[in-house]
Order: structure tokens, then C-alpha cells, then sequence
């Protein structure tokens, strides 16, 4: 069986994003997204499991049954993040100083549970890790558009700290953009996080439905132009 | 595949999901165990280098000569033991460091490193962990701001003891915008470790009279930061 790897990476980055279309993963994301730096940090972090327990559900999926196909995931998911946790705090302990807040988190990500049982337990191995990395990437373009926006909003910078997360040759990502901003705390309170998420979801289906309208307006001056020879 | 187990109505059995489960929730805490012991031995020195940066930013070099890490007094602090590392220069005691720990926003735990020298001066204060509000609260951490450096200096009458607060409550030290309840906490911890090192000068400065000490040094605690 071939696979449509276009489609899944459509689905993952636009059509079925896990914040824009699924609305699954929003405790970790209100949680998070105050600076655009924080919403990719948690945006990688989540990727790298998404992928490993896409992968590992995948390859052992002819092994479990339907009846507890639940506690099974859930278990295999709960491992790698522990795992995870455990490797990043001992072997790349800068990069643990400031993800380890974000680790733990992802256990509570149903995105992750939402992959298992959607997708990889029912595909091959690599369409599985296809999935997992374009879900993981929508979700991580989702967290920085969304930290973006309530850092420009509550605190008027843009990647403030990215050295920290990403090492120094980030450090000119870091923008302040109004200087002696006096803040605007409600953006950066969960409230402000699903206003801006509300906003968001609002552009994204204005987007889609003029890009509809313009694919029928297509549609007609073809269909019209295939029409004219025979009136002629 | 022809394993036996794998035939589909074999799958149905309740005795397959029983052995599934219990195989899987064997295997996984079977994998976090071996990588607990992978990663202890690196975990512990990580967290001893840690441990040592902190050390250092709170007593500056010139106050000792030893290795602090090693040479601590396990004080008893309400109940609670509280390991004091004590920073010497020629044999005398020139410093001291402790972790105090607050309950911050949403009652998470904050641990504070403070510095203290003889005379009951704050060399410096850090925040070693806490759960605060990433971009609220979290201020208090050095990298996001020198906030934490407005106590470096002051001892207990510097500011007066009811001008340790926040200048939204009256005191000297700054609050955040949208964040009070964090700094608060930090600048009564602060002054609790202060008070802490009033209450056990002698001991903690290895001056006790012979025969009357508390506490006993304790040999090899290495990290309790």
C-alpha cells in the first residue's frame, strides 16, 4: 500500500493541525505560549516523543489488542517521556535547564494518546513517523505563531531568551519592539492565550473559505471559457 | 509471522490481554529502571556542578580557600536538617551557604541559595528552582532579570525589619508587573534565611564552646541543593 506522504504532511502542518482543527493539546499550550521561545521549546520536545511513540506503537501494533489498546499506549507514552526526561537531564543538562519544566508536560499531551490510536495503530512503520513528525511540527508552528502573538501583545518582544534555548548564535532573534513597554498582563494570563487562539481559529477559517471561493471562481471561468468556442 | 500467540483468536482470549498488559507495564518499568541507573551517576554530577556554580555565585572566591562542597555542618532548622556549607580562609569560617525555601505562586516549592558572611551581610541570593509563571514570575531567575541582585548587601537592619517587603506592601524591594505574590515570597524567604543565620551564628561559623556543639559536620552530604 503506498502511502501519501504529501497529504500527511498537509494534514499535519494546515487541514488537521493538532491546535487549528483537533483543538486537542490546549492545557500545555495555554500553559506555555507566553514567549514565542517557550511554544518552540515545548513545540521540539513534543515532536521528539510524538515521533519515538508513533514509531514504537507502530512497530508492535499487530501485537496489541483492541481491548486494551488504551492502557497500553498510554503506558508505552508515559515510558519515553520518563525516559526522555531522565536522558536530556543527564547527558544535555543546559538544554534540560530549560526544557525540564516542559518534559514532564508532555505525559498530559492527549495529542500524543490521539496519534496512537488514530494513526499508528493502524500504519505502517514509516507513514507512522511521517504522521508523527508533521503533527509535531504543525503543533510546534502553532505554539510559536500563538507565543508569538501574546508575547508581541503582553510584553512587546519577540524570542525573548531564544540564546538560552537555542545557544548564543540565536541571540538575534531576540527583539524588543516598543522599549519601557508597560505591559499588558491579561495576554499573558491563560484568558489572553485563548482570546488569541480564538483570533487565530477565526483567520484560519476566513483563510480557507476565500480560498474556497477563489478554487469556484476558478472552476466557473474554466468551465466558461471550455463554453465559449461552441457560442461562438 | 507463525508465533502461536499471534493467531487472532488467541488475541480474543483474556488471558492474551492480561499477559499484554502486564508484559508491557513489565518492559517499560523494566526500561525506566535500567535508565535510572544509566543516567544516575551523570544526574548526581550534573546536579554537584550545578550545586558548585551556585556555590560560587554566592560567595565570591576570595572569601575561601577550600572546597566548600565538601566542608558542611548539617544544622537542625525547626525540625527540618539544613545542610550549611561553609566557605573557609585560613582555617577561619568566612562564609556560609544554605538553601531556604518559600512557597511560591500556587504553593509550589521555591529554593533559594543564599551567601552570608561573618557579619551577617548578604553576599548574594539565587533561586535554584521554583515552578513560577514562565514569563511572570520567573524574573526572579538571574537570566531573565537582575532583580535577584537588589539583595546582595543588605542584612537585617538594611532595610529595617518592617522595610523587608515588597513596595507594594510598604518595603524596599521591587515587584514585577503582574506578578507580586513571587517576589514576595523570595524576600520573606530571604529574610528568613537571614534570621536563620542570626539564630545559629556560632554554630554556623564553627565557633560553638567546645562540648556544647549541636550539630555534627557532617561527612560527605555532597549535594543537597
Amino acid at each position: 500500500m503506498s502511502e501519501d506522504y504529501r497529504g500527511i504532511f498537509t494534514d499535519g502542518l494546515w487541514r488537521n493541525n493538532v491546535v487549528f482543527a483537533q483543538m486537542l493539546a490546549l492545557c500545555p499550550l495555554m500553559a506555555v505560549t507566553t514567549t514565542a521561545t517557550n511554544g518552540l521549546g515545548m513545540g521540539l520536545a513534543t515532536t521528539g516523543v510524538l515521533l519515538t511513540s508513533n514509531i514504537v506503537i507502530a512497530s508492535c501494533r499487530d501485537l496489541i489488542s483492541q481491548e486494551v489498546r488504551i492502557p497500553v499506549f498510554v503506558l508505552l507514552i508515559a515510558a519515553l517521556v520518563s525516559l526522555a526526561d531522565m536522558a536530556i537531564n543527564a547527558w544535555l543538562h543546559e538544554l534540560y535547564k530549560v526544557l525540564g519544566l516542559f518534559i514532564p508536560l508532555i505525559v498530559v499531551n492527549c495529542a500524543v494518546l490521539g496519534r496512537a490510536e488514530v494513526f499508528a495503530s493502524k500504519r505502517p512503520v514509516f507513514a507512522s513517523a511521517v504522521d508523527g513528525l508533521a503533527m509535531g511540527l504543525g503543533y510546534t508552528a502553532a505554539l510559536m505563531l500563538l507565543g508569538g502573538c501574546r508575547e508581541i501583545l503582553g510584553s512587546a518582544t519577540l524570542f525573548a531568551h531564544a540564546s538560552l534555548l537555542l545557544g548564543d548564535g540565536f541571540a538575534f532573534l531576540e527583539t524588543t519592539l516598543i522599549p519601557k513597554y508597560k505591559g499588558f498582563l491579561l495576554m499573558l494570563l491563560p484568558p489572553g492565550g485563548f482570546l488569541v487562539l480564538g483570533f487565530l481559529l477565526a483567520g484560519k477559517r476566513a483563510a480557507e473559505r476565500r480560498w474556497e471561493r477563489r478554487a469556484m471562481g476558478r472552476d466557473k471561468t474554466k468551465t466558461g471559457v471550455q463554453q465559449s468556442p461552441s457560442a461562438a | 509471522m507463525n508465533l502461536w500467540f499471534l493467531k487472532p483468536e488467541y488475541r480474543q482470549r483474556l488471558s492474551y490481554h492480561v499477559a499484554l498488559l502486564g508484559g508491557v507495564a513489565l518492559l517499560t518499568s523494566a526500561a525506566i529502571g535500567v535508565a535510572d541507573h544509566l543516567t544516575r551517576p551523570d544526574i548526581a554530577q550534573r546536579q554537584l556542578e550545578d550545586l558548585q556554580i551556585t556555590l560560587q555565585q554566592v560567595i565570591p572566591a576570595k572569601y575561601y580557600n577550600n572546597d566548600l562542597v565538601r566542608d558542611t555542618v548539617t544544622v537542625d532548622d525547626g525540625g527540618r536538617p539544613l545542610v550549611v556549607y561553609r566557605a573557609r580562609r585560613g582555617g577561619q569560617v568566612q562564609a556560609v551557604c544554605y538553601q531556604v525555601s518559600a512557597p511560591g505562586y500556587g504553593n509550589t516549592a521555591m529554593v533559594i541559595a543564599v551567601g552570608v558572611d561573618r557579619a551577617g551581610t548578604l553576599l548574594g541570593a539565587r533561586v535554584i528552582s521554583h515552578n513560577e509563571t514562565p514569563g511572570l514570575g520567573d524574573k526572579i531567575e538571574l537570566s531573565k532579570s537582575d532583580w535577584i541582585l537588589s539583595f546582595t548587601g543588605r542584612s537585617l537592619n538594611d532595610p529595617q525589619p518592617d522595610q523587608w517587603a515588597v513596595k507594594k506592601d510598604g518595603g524596599a524591594f521591587d515587584q514585577f508587573t503582574g506578578a507580586t505574590i513571587t517576589p514576595r515570597a523570595v524576600v520573606k524567604a530571604v529574610k528568613a534565611g537571614l534570621e536563620f543565620f542570626a539564630a545559629h551564628r556560632a554554630l554556623l561559623l564553627d565557633e560553638a564552646a567546645p562540648g556544647s556543639i549541636a550539630g555534627q559536620p557532617a561527612p560527605d552530604r555532597g549535594n543537597r541543593l
